[in-house]
C-alpha cells in the first residue's frame, strides 16, 4: 500500500519544503524526530529547540513574521493594480486608434512632491535607526518629520492638480491627463493609508510593556517602513511613466 | 531574524492584545449575541456567514435563470405575476428583451462573484483552513470580519441595482463581462439599465474586489504563518493547498479588475476615453469620446477573468480530493503531483486570457500562442483527473452523499473540460464563440462542477459545523436528479451551439397569429432541445429545495454526529464537534504524518489521524495521551518504504 511519502524521496521533499517554507509561528519548538519525515519537526522548519512536547496551553504569540508577510502580500496586490494601470497607459498611448495622444503635461509641483517623498523615505530610515539605538526622542521626531513630509507630498500633488486645472487640463481633457489624475489619485489614497499608519505608530503604539511591547513596536515600525518605502518607489515609477509617456 | 524572541505570553498580555484589537488570536470567546454571531471575528462564524450569503445569492441567481428560460421558451406568454412584479420589465406579464438581458447580467454576476467566489473560499475555506492547519483562528481576525462585511456591502449594492436601474430592467444589460462601449456610454444613447444600473454594478464589483483581496491576504498569511507543529507544507490536506492557490490567484487578479473598474467608472461618469473609441453614434446622437480601446478592457477583464474561473473551481478540486480519499479509504493517489498540478493550473491560468478574445482581431500569432498555452492546461488537469481515478481504482468505496457529489464533480469537470480543449483552438473558437456551446462548456466546468464541490463540502462538513449529519436518504434523492438534471440542461446546449444559436439572445422564435415563426431559420432544429432544456432546468432547480430543506431540517433534527463520523484523518476531525471557539480547546495539536493515511498496514484501524504519533498504536488526538499506550514500537518506518 503506497502512502504519501516514500523513503528515498524523503530528502528531496524536505528540501523542497525548506525552500517553500516560511517560518510558522506555531511550529517553533517542534521536536525533531529524525529523518523519517514523520516527526513534528519533519518539515525542515526553523528552530528545533523550544520547549518540546505537543499539547499544553500555548496562546498565540506575537509574530513579527505574520505582519511582515501581511504587508508584503498586500504590496503584491497593490503592485498588480498599478501594473495593470501602467500597462493600460502604455497600450493606450501606443495604439493606432490613439490619434488623440498628444503632449501630456507634467505640472511643476510634481517635481516638488517627488523630492518630498524621496526625502521622507530617508527620514523614515533615521526614525528606524533611532529606534534601534533606543533614542526615543529621535524616533518620535523623525516619525513626525516623515509624517509631515508625507502630508507635504499630498499637498504638492493637490497643488499639481490645481495647476493643471488652472491650465484648463481636466480629467477628460486628454488621455495623458486622464491617467495623470487616476494614477496620482490612487497613489494618493494608498499613501494616505501610510500616513495613518505613521500616526498610529507615533501616537498609539506604546513603548512600555517589556520586551514583547518592544518587539511589537519594532515590528510595526518595520512593517510601516516597508509600506512607506514601497509607496515612495511606486511614486517614482509612476512619475517616470507619466514623464516619459507623454 | 535579529528580533528578540518572545516565548510565552502572559495571560495579562494576551488580554491586553485582545483589547487593542491588534489582530491576535488570543481573544476570548465572545458572549453577547451581536459579537458572537453578527460582528464576529471567529473564522467559523464568518465562514457560515459567507455560506449564508452565497445561499441567498444562489437562490436569486437560480430564479433568474428560470425566468430566462421561460422567456426563451415561451417568448410571448403572459405571466401575470411578472406583470405585477415588473410592470415595465414585463408589461402585461410578457418579458421584454431588455429585461432578459438584465437577467443575464445579474444572474452571471451573482453566480460568479457572490456564489462561486464566496462559498468555496470565503465559506468553507474560512471555516476549515485554520482548523486543518491547526491554528486557533485566521492570522488577522478583524480583517476577516471586515472582508465579510465588505462582501455583504458589495452584494447589497448589486441588489440595489435591481431597484435603481429604472423600471424596465433589473440591472445593466451588458452581461457579467461588462464590455464597453455599451457599459461606458450606453446611457448616452438611453439604453435601459446602462445609467445607474451600470454604476452600481461597477461599484459592487469594486467593493467585491477589495473584500476578496482582504480575504486572500488573510488566507495566505494564515497558511504560511500559523501551521501547527509538524504541519509541514507537504502534510497539508489538499483542501488547504487549493485554498492557498486560490488565494494567490485572487490576490493577483482582483487588483487588475479593480483597476479596470475604476477606468470604466470614469469613462461612464467623467467623460474620459480609456475604453471608448471615437466616432460612435446611434444615428441621432454622436458620442463625444475618442481614441479609447474596447479591446483594452477585454485584456484587463480577462486577465482577471480567466484566473477567476480557477478561483471558482480550485476549492472544489481540493474538496473533491479530500473527500474521494476519505470515502475510498485510500491515500490520495499522487499527493505531490496533485499539489504541483494545482499550482501549474494556477500559474498557467495567468497566461491564457487571450482565449476569450480570439475573435477580437488579435494577430494570428498571438492567437496561436494563447491557444498553445490554453491547451497546455490540459496536462495538469489530466494529471488531476487520473489521480482521482487512481484514488478510486480498486477501492472499497463508501458511497455516502458527499462521495457521490465528489464523484459527480470529477465527471462534470471532465465533461466540461473536454470542450475547453475544443474552444481553446483558435480555428474552432472562431465559429463557436458566443454560442450556446460556450454556455454549455462553462456551465459544466465552472458553474455546476463548482456547485457540486460545494454540495460535496456541505454534506461532508455539515456534521462538523453543526454537530448533526444531513439526512442520507434525502441527500441521495437530491444527488441523482441533480446530476441527471444538470447534464440534461447543459449537454443539449452544446448541440444548440453547433447549430449556431448565439448566446445572450432573449428569444429565437415568436408566435405570430398562433404560428411559430423563427427569427433565424437555421435555429429551427433546436426547438425540441429548447423545450427539453427548460423543463430540465425547472425540475433541477425544484429539486434543490430538497437540499435546502434537508439543510435546515438537519440543523435541528438530523442524526447526532460524533467527532469523526466519516473516520477521516485530518485535524478538523480531531477536535470536538462543533469546534470550540479557539478550535482545539486551548490545546495545540501536533501533526506526525501526511493528510491521507488510509489503510496503513499494521495500523489497528483503517485510518490514521494526522495527530497519531505511532501508526501501530491507537488513534490519538494529542500525543501526550498516547504516552501511556505503548509507544515502544518505534519501527513503523517500513510502512513508508
Ligand atoms: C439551473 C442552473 C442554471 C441555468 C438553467 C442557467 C441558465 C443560464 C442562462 C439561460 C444564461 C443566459 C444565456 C444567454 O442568453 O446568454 C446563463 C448565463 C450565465 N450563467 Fe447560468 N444557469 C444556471 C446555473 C449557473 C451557475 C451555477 C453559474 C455559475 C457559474 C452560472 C453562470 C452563468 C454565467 C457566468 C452566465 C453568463 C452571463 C453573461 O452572459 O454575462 N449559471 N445561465
Ligand atoms: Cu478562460
Amino acid at each position: 500500500m503506497a502512502t504519501t511519502f516514500t523513503g528515498d524521496k524523503e530528502t528531496a521533499v524536505a528540501q523542497t519544503e525548506a525552500v517553500l517554507d516560511i517560518t510558522s509561528t506555531r511550529r517553533r519548538g517542534g521536536r525533531g524526530r529524525g529523518g523519517n519525515g514523520r516527526g513534528p519537526g519533519g518539515g525542515g522548519g526553523p528552530g528545533g529547540g523550544g520547549p518540546g512536547g505537543g499539547g499544553g496551553d500555548e496562546p498565540r504569540r506575537f509574530s513579527p513574521e505574520r505582519y511582515r508577510l501581511g504587508v508584503l502580500v498586500g504590496i503584491a496586490s497593490i503592485l498588480m493594480m498599478f501594473t495593470a494601470l501602467a500597462s493600460a497607459l502604455i497600450v493606450r498611448s501606443g495604439m493606432h486608434t490613439s490619434v488623440d495622444w498628444r503632449g501630456g503635461q507634467m505640472p511643476t509641483f510634481v517635481y516638488l512632491s517627488t523630492g518630498l517623498i524621496v526625502l521622507s523615505s530617508l527620514t523614515f530610515m533615521r526614525a528606524k535607526a533611532s529606534l534601534r539605538h533606543g533614542e526615543e526622542a529621535g524616533y518620535k521626531l523623525w516619525l513626525t518629520v516623515t509624517l509631515l513630509l508625507g502630508l507635504g507630498f499630498l499637498a504638492a500633488q493637490v497643488l499639481a492638480w490645481r495647476q493643471l486645472v488652472a491650465a484648463g487640463v481636466y480629467l477628460a481633457s486628454n488621455p495623458h491627463s486622464s491617467f495623470f489624475y487616476v494614477l496620482t489619485g490612487l497613489h494618493g489614497i494608498h499613501l494616505l493609508g501610510g500616513i495613518l499608519a505613521l500616526g498610529y505608530l507615533h501616537w498609539f503604539v506604546r513603548r512600555a510593556g517589556g520586551p514583547e511591547a518592544e518587539l511589537k513596536r519594532r515590528t510595526l515600525t518595520d512593517v510601516v517602513g516597508i509600506y512607506w518605502h514601497f509607496m515612495d518607489v511606486l511614486w517614482v515609477f509612476l512619475f517616470l511613466l507619466l514623464f516619459f509617456w507623454r | 531574524m535579529a528580533e528578540p524572541e518572545v516565548t510565552a505570553e502572559t495571560p495579562a498580555a494576551a488580554e491586553e492584545h485582545a483589547a487593542h484589537g491588534a489582530g491576535h488570536g488570543a481573544h476570548h470567546a465572545p458572549t453577547g449575541f451581536v459579537r458572537k454571531y453578527i460582528f464576529s471575528i471567529d473564522h467559523k462564524v464568518i465562514g457560515i456567514q459567507y455560506l449564508l450569503l452565497a445561499l441567498f445569492s444562489v437562490v436569486l441567481g437560480m430564479l433568474m435563470s428560470i425566468l430566462m428560460r421561460m422567456k426563451m421558451t415561451w417568448p410571448d406568454h403572459a405571466w401575470p405575476v411578472l406583470g405585477w412584479l415588473f410592470p415595465e420589465g414585463a408589461p402585461g406579464g410578457v418579458m421584454t428583451p431588455e429585461f432578459y438581458l438584465s437577467l443575464v447580467t445579474m444572474h452571471g454576476t451573482m453566480m460568479v462573484f457572490f456564489v462561486l467566489t464566496t462559498a468555496p473560499q470565503g465559506g468553507f475555506g474560512n471555516y476549515f483552513l485554520p482548523i486543518q492547519v491547526g491554528a486557533d483562528d485566521m492570522a488577522f481576525p478583524y480583517l476577516n470580519m471586515l472582508s465579510f462585511w465588505t462582501t455583504l456591502l458589495g452584494l447589497v449594492v448589486l441588489v440595489s441595482a435591481i431597484f435603481a436601474s429604472g423600471g424596465s430592467v433589473i440591472g445593466p444589460t451588458g452581461g457579467w463581462t461588462g464590455y464597453p462601449p455599451l457599459s461606458a456610454i450606453g446611457h448616452l444613447l438611453n439604453v435601459p439599465g446602462q445609467g445607474m444600473g451600470v454604476n452600481l454594478w461597477i461599484i459592487s464589483i469594486a467593493i467585491f474586489c477589495v473584500a476578496s483581496l482582504l480575504g486572500a491576504l488573510n488566507f495566505i498569511v494564515t497558511l504560511l504563518n500559523l501551521r501547527t507543529k509538524g504541519m509541514s507544507l507537504m502534510r497539508m490536506p489538499l483542501t488547504c493547498w487549493a485554498w492557498f492557490t486560490t488565494a494567490v490567484l485572487a490576490l493577483l487578479s482582483f487588483p487588475v479588475l479593480l483597476a479596470a473598474g475604476v477606468l470604466l467608472f470614469l469613462d461612464h461618469n467623467a467623460g474620459t476615453s480609456f475604453f471608448v473609441p471615437g466616432g460612435l453614434s446611434n444615428g441621432t446622437t454622436v458620442i463625444d469620446h475618442s481614441g479609447g480601446s474596447p479591446i483594452l478592457w477585454q485584456h484587463l477583464f480577462w486577465f482577471f477573468g480567466h484566473p477567476e474561473v480557477y478561483i471558482a473551481i480550485l476549492p472544489g478540486m481540493g474538496a473533491t480530493s479530500h473527500i474521494l480519499s476519505t470515502f475510498a479509504r485510500k491515500p490520495i493517489f499522487g499527493y505531490r503531483a496533485m499539489v504541483f498540478a494545482m499550482f501549474a493550473i494556477g500559474l498557467l491560468g495567468f497566461f491564457v486570457w487571450g482565449h476569450h478574445m480570439f475573435i477580437s482581431g488579435m494577430s494570428p500569432l498571438t492567437g496561436a500562442a494563447f491557444s498553445v498555452l490554453t491547451l497546455s492546461i490540459g496536462v495538469p488537469s489530466a494529471i488531476k483527473t487520473f489521480n482521482w481515478l487512481g484514488t478510486l481504482w480498486g477501492a472499497r468505496i463508501r458511497f455516502h452523499t458527499p462521495m457521490l457529489f465528489a464523484i459527480g464533480f470529477v465527471s462534470l469537470f471532465v465533461a466540461g473540460g473536454i470542450t475547453g480543449l475544443v474552444l481553446g483552438q483558435t480555428s474552432l473558437d472562431l465559429s463557436m464563440h458566443d454560442t450556446y456551446f460556450v454556455l454549455g462548456h462553462f456551465h459544466l466546468v465552472m458553474g455546476v462542477a463548482a456547485i457540486f464541490g460545494m454540495f460535496a463540502g456541505t454534506y461532508f462538513w455539515f456534521p462538523k459545523m453543526f454537530g448533526r449529519k444531513m439526512n442520507e436518504t434525502l441527500g441521495k434523492i437530491h444527488f441523482w436528479p441533480t446530476i441527471v438534471g444538470v447534464y440534461s440542461i447543459f449537454i443539449p446546449m452544446h448541440a444548440m451551439g453547433l447549430v449556431g444559436m448565439p448566446r445572450r439572445y432573449s428569444q429565437f422564435y415568436e408566435m405570430l397569429d398562433g404560428k411559430l415563426v423563427w427569427i433565424y431559420n437555421f435555429n429551427s432544429p433546436t426547438y425540441p432541445l429548447i423545450q427539453f432544456v427548460s423543463w430540465a432546468a425547472i425540475i433541477t432547480v425544484s429539486v434543490q429545495f430538497l437540499f435546502i430543506f434537508n439543510f435546515f431540517w438537519s440543523l435541528f433534527k438530523g442524526e447526532r454526529a460524533s467527532d469523526n463520523p466519516w473516520e477521516a484523518t485530518t485535524l478538523e476531525w480531531v477536535t470536538a464537534t462543533p469546534p470550540p471557539h479557539d478550535n482545539f480547546g486551548g490545546r495545540v495539536p501536533t501533526v506526525y504524518r501526511g493528510a491521507y493515511e488510509f489503510g496503513v498496514p499494521g495500523a489497528p484501524e483503517d485510518y490514521v489521524l494526522q495527530t497519531t504519533p505511532d501508526e501501530t498504536g491507537p488513534n490519538v488526538a494529542y500525543a501526550d495521551e498516547a504516552e501511556g499506550q505503548g509507544r515502544g514500537s518505534s519501527n513503523g518506518n517500513d510502512v513508508h518504504g
